[in-house]
Formats: C-alpha cells, structure tokens, sequence
C-alpha cells in the first residue's frame, strides 16, 4: 500500500518537475518529517547539472485535513502575502491543483539552516546570532502584523476571551480533572485582555521550533497552519512561554533572549506600544494552551494514532502545570 | 503472590534494551521510535515505584483540605470542579502547598529531567539548607 502510494507521489512530482523548469526532472525523493498533521518531502529538481532542493508540504496521505489548520492552499497564500511585507518565509514554487492528482499541498523552496530548538538554544555556530535573535523576532512580529487579515476572511477570528473560552471547552472535554488548569482558566479569566482595538493577523505559532535560524537570524518563518485573526499581542506571549525554551528557562524569549529585547524589536519596527500586562496573559495563556493541547493526545493515542510517541507527548501535560504553577503560585 | 523479578525491574531491562541495543543497531525513524519507546517504558517504571506512595499521600491532603473522605479520583474532581467555580483559590490555606506536591510529584515520573522541575527542586533544596 505504501509503496504504491509513493510510486503515486513520485509520478505526479516527475510531471510537475516539468512545468516547474523546462526539461526538469525529479530525483531523490525522501520524507523528513511524519507529522500527524502535515507530511513534509524533499526532492531535488535537477535541471542539467543544476540541482534545486524543493520541499513538497501536504497534508497526510495527500486527503485528510486536521479540523483546526486552515488548509494548505491558505497557507501557500499566506507565506506569499508573508513574503510581500517583508517576512523571510521560503518561496512558494507552485499549489497543487485537483488535476495533479497529489490532494491538497504546496511546493516550496528550501531554506537552509536550523530549526531544532535544543540546537538553537545551545550550539556554538548560532551563539552570534543569539545575541540579537529576541530583537529581531520582535520586527519579524511586527511584520507579520501588516498583513492584511481581509485578504483572508476564511482564517478564524477571536477575541482573547474567546480564545479562553474554547480552550476550557476543549479542557473539559478531556478525561482528568486538573486543578492547576482550573486555577490557570480561573486567572485568564480575571485578567483577559478586552478585544484589541484592531484585529491583526496572528501567526499563532510563531515560536523556537517553527523558525529556520541561521548564524544571520530568522531566515524564514514556517508552519502557518493555525494562523487566526486576533490580538496581536498572542504572537508575543507564545514564543516566551516556557515550553519553547528547551531547557534553559532564564531565558524568555524561545531559550535565547530577554522580553525587552523583543518588545523593543516589535516597537522599532512600527508594532503597537506592547502593554506589559497582556504580554504576560498571553504567556500564562501559551502554558495553558499547550498544556491542554497535550491533555488532548491522551483522546488521539486511543483513537486514530495509538502510537508511543503520541502517549509520550499526553505524559507532558504535567510540565505545563509545573510552567503554571511558576507563574502563578510563587 | 507474584514471583520476581518485579514489573519494575523487568520494564526496567526492556527499557536497557531497547536504549543500548536496538537505538544503535537501526536507523533512522526506527532507531528514534525505539529511544522514545525507551523513555516511555523508563517513565512507567518510575510511576510503579512512585505513584503509591504519592496516592497516598494525595489522598490524605485532599482529605484534609476539603474535609470529607472519598475516593483519589472523586476528590481530585470536587477540588478541580470547586476551583473552577471560585470557591477555593489560592488563598485557601494548604491549597497552593497541595498543588505544588501533586505536581512535583507527577513531573518526578513524567519528566524528571525537565528544567523547570530542576530548577523548582533547586530552590527548595536551597531553601532548606
């Protein structure tokens, strides 16, 4: 089943590497990743003696499509709006259309550099580029918050007390009661931010992991899938929150940098006056997110993916209720 | 009575095996799964050799703070629902010291290793001394 499936993908790729460079082929077709939610592909377009690495992203099996991404023409029209502000994203190559007979997905070009948060946080070669990589995160944020969310009137809008909202739905809804998550719900509550006074677009997953680092900085932004319409303050939040720090937690910002650094980055760049208080909401926000967002695998490990590592991914609930409780209860 | 070696010390050489020998004789998303497979089979030998204790003793503060007798799972459920209504917070006595115990407890099976787990037994052990 596999194999044909495959010998499918290495076809259609084979009559796209055509249109995509006159007399092209394809050669080296490899998976590198096997999310749940995305399979991402490498291949070399070879045109002559010239190679160019391409990357195919597709939702699994080329058909399914989670119910929370937003589906991935969106997101090829999202990296290329991304792009005409000034973002560093890889450049979209080509949509896949009905008649290619792929499913749903994009070919992208290929960014070299590194996107291995523990690696980010630690090697020796991104040392340089750490000293100023809070900052430039901030820009790159304030960037993105240019785009124009009416171009995109299928992506979700919510107002943070919204987002609580659905978040506690999907709480409740899994199997252990936790107090620390009904502490944490209970505080959001209390210190929600009201609506923002202009709803921007909000990556939504703009964190160390999702980001190509090179010794230069972000040289792209990746995995647009759960971007939204929101406060903009949200994107803020969720790169400092704890579980995007890889181990070293004195440092905020992704395990690298200093919230001042990035506030002042997002400022410099024309971003709105970053107000302290809901920095830090949507820091205990992010904790919560993940946290509850770990809970839920506990659901998909005994539905459609029983595997080890998605019951490992459910054991981590508990460091988001240890990243709550630092925040909280001190 | 059941023979030995125990659950925990069987799961335990699984888990060696699986680390030393099959991580290092595959490649590739084999040789990952394996290692994850590892790390899942360590954390379920640290729940065997700790859970029972930390029941216990769960158990009894939950008794205490919400001043009836029950089941692990149903007070677990009444805290949890009467935080959530804003009953008890964190200026109940005795609450924030419960969560703090249940939690640490679970990242000691969950993820001993996580930073902020060490950093929060760091504190403390600085706190006594």
């Amino acid at each position: 089943m596999a194999a044909s499936a495959n010998e499918e993908l290495e076809c259609g790729l084979t009559a796209l590497a055509a249109r995509l460079a006159p007399g092209g082929t394809m050669a080296n077709l490899r998976r590198l990743t096997a999310g749940a939610t995305q399979e991402v592909w490498r291949f070399e377009l070879v045109e002559g003696e010239r190679q160019t690495p391409i990357i195919l992203r597709r939702a699994p099996g080329g058909t399914r499509v989670s119910d929370t991404a937003i589906g991935l023409e969106t997101e090829a029209a999202l990296l290329e709006a991304a792009s005409a502000v000034g973002v560093p994203v890889p450049e979209v190559r080509y949509v896949l259309a009905p008649e290619d007979g792929l499913g749903h997905g994009f070919l992208m070009g290929f960014v070299e550099g590194e996107t291995l948060g523990g690696r980010i946080v630690k090697s020796d070669e991104l040392a340089g580029a750490r000293g100023f990589l809070a900052r430039q995160c901030g820009e790159v944020l304030a960037r993105i918050h240019t785009m124009n969310p009416d171009d995109f009137p299928r992506l979700r809008r919510s107002t943070p007390a919204e987002l609580v909202e659905q978040y506690r739905t999907t709480y409740r809804a899994s199997p252990t009661p936790r107090p620390v998550f009904d502490l944490a719900f209970r505080w959001l509550d209390a210190h929600c931010p009201p609506p923002p006074e202009e709803m921007k677009l909000v990556h939504g997953d703009f964190r160390n992991g999702n980001l190509m680092i090179g010794s230069d900085g972000v040289r792209a932004v990746l995995d647009w899938e759960i971007a939204h319409v929101g406060d903009p303050m949200e994107d803020l939040g969720w790169i400092c929150t704890n579980a995007w720090r890889f181990g070293m937690v004195d440092k905020p910002v992704g395990g690298f940098g200093e919230r001042e650094d990035l506030w002042a980055g997002y400022e410099a760049a024309g971003g709105a006056p970053v107000k302290r208080d809901h920095a830090l909401f949507w820091e205990v926000f992010g904790s919560m997110r993940w946290g509850v967002m770990c809970a839920s695998m506990v659901a998909a490990f005994r539905g459609p993916d029983p595997s080890v590592e998605r019951a490992v991914i459910a054991r981590r609930t508990s460091e988001n209720e240890i990243d709550l409780l630092r925040l909280l209860a001190t | 009575m059941q023979d030995q070696p125990t659950p925990s010390e069987v799961i335990g050489a699984v888990a060696a095996f699986l680390k030393n020998v099959v991580t290092v004789q595959t490649t590739g998303a084999t040789s990952f799964q394996a290692r994850v497979a590892a790390n899942a089979l360590e954390m379920m030998r640290r729940q065997l050799d700790l859970a029972p204790a930390e029941d216990a003793a769960e158990l009894e503060r939950l008794k205490a703070l919400l001043g009836h007798d029950g089941t692990l799972a149903d007070l677990n459920a009444e805290l949890s629902r009467r935080i959530g209504a804003g009953e008890l917070d964190l200026t109940t006595p005795g609450l924030s010291d419960h969560l703090w115990a249940t939690t640490m407890a679970k990242l000691a099976v969950d993820q001993p290793t996580y930073a902020a787990y060490r950093a929060e037994l760091a504190s403390r052990d600085g706190g006594h001394s």
